[in-house]
């Protein structure tokens, strides 16, 4: 088995990295695949929250790159879905525990056991984010409409293009369809015009994604949830299946809502 | 329509953001790789000024984005 490596990078903070890649590995072993996601955001660990998994951990990945314990003890099986791992982030340490050679021989090593090795990245374009990259077949990078997200994942665009030439492909996270039609928020052709890069997904914005993180259960989970929709388009798209985009559009109003909303405007 | 008279010649703020951007980011794109467009400025001045007569202060060395492909535009005017 040859894997394949996904790195999931924003440049700009709190625009969904974890969420994506929690909702993505997940969405990979649903579809059967042998799945291991781990967390770069070393000294900031999250992702072992979002997925639900936090009280599993023994081992983490500076304890696999300082050879304290073998990667197979620092692999915690998820409670759901058997093909599903995560390597969590250390909490004690900073970014410069880990090298990105050292990240490049713990994939290189996983990859012979697993389909897919997606890489949660942390934000900033500083040494971690080093780490996460040069290890990467492929790299999503996710931003939301707004002015700051776009500029910074221009400028992470920016750099791949210049230094690792990855095969790069774009998430447009939290669209609100009620603010893009009062054309108070970028749409996804705005987006995908000032950034010029492959879409691979739109996801809309979803208040549930609070309550399912508060409970370490993500979105695809919830399947009857417009992200969680979203997030499983995605996966087939990774899969190589040609999904149409999802038409983000604004939940039908009731009469009376509509009532109070025509008086509104 | 007589709410549209209000809102007509009004640029929606997501219609400026995304002009702000393109203008920001095409100056961005261009400074981030500055250190080597000015080194190939010189290096170009250097090896063409020993064929033609030019103007230093003239050659304008620009890369742009456009589709995704890149272009690299050198512009030399001989004197």
């Amino acid at each position: 088995m040859s894997g394949k490596v996904i790195t999931i990078t924003s440049g700009k903070g709190g625009v969904g990295k974890s969420t994506t890649t929690a909702n993505l590995a997940l969405g990979l072993a649903l579809a059967g695949k042998k799945v291991v996601a781990i967390d770069l955001d070393i000294g900031l660990r999250n992702l072992d929250m979002i997925l639900g998994l936090e009280n599993r951990i023994v081992y983490d990945v500076v304890n696999v790159v300082e050879k304290v314990c073998k990667v197979k003890q620092a692999l915690i099986k998820d409670k759901r879905v058997d093909n599903l791992f995560l390597i969590a982030a250390a909490q004690t340490r900073d970014k410069s525990a880990v090298k990105p050679e050292q990240v490049i021989e713990l994939t290189n090593e996983l990859k012979k056991d697993f389909d897919y090795i997606i890489l949660d990245s942390p934000a900033g374009i500083e040494g971690g984010f080093r780490n996460a990259m040069l290890p990467a077949d492929e790299v999503i990078i996710v931003t939301t409409p707004e002015i700051s997200a776009v500029r910074d994942a221009d400028r992470v665009i920016g750099i791949l293009e210049a230094n690792d030439k990855k095969e790069m492909s774009l998430i447009i996270n939290r669209i609100n369809p009620t603010l893009v039609k009062k054309g108070d928020m970028m749409s996804k052709d705005d987006v995908l015009q000032v950034l010029n890069i492959p879409l691979i997904g739109v996801v809309p914005e979803d208040e549930n994604i609070v309550s399912y993180t508060n409970i370490g259960e993500p979105s695809i989970l919830h399947s009857d949830s417009p992200s969680g929709k979203a997030y499983k388009n995605i996966t087939q798209r990774l899969l190589g299946k040609d999904v149409p985009f999802m038409e983000i559009v604004e939940r039908k109003k009731g009469i009376i809502e509509a009532i109070i909303s025509f008086f509104k405007e | 329509m007589f709410l549209d008279f209000f809102r007509r010649n009004k640029k929606s703020s997501a219609q400026k953001a995304k002009e702000r951007l393109q203008i920001i980011l095409a100056h961005e794109r261009v400074s981030n790789k500055a250190p080597f467009l000015e080194d190939l400025r010189k290096d170009l001045i250097k090896v063409v000024a020993k064929y033609v007569d030019i103007d230093p202060k003239e050659i304008e060395v620009s890369l742009q984005r456009d589709n995704s492909i890149e272009v690299l535009e050198i512009n030399i005017p001989i004197k």
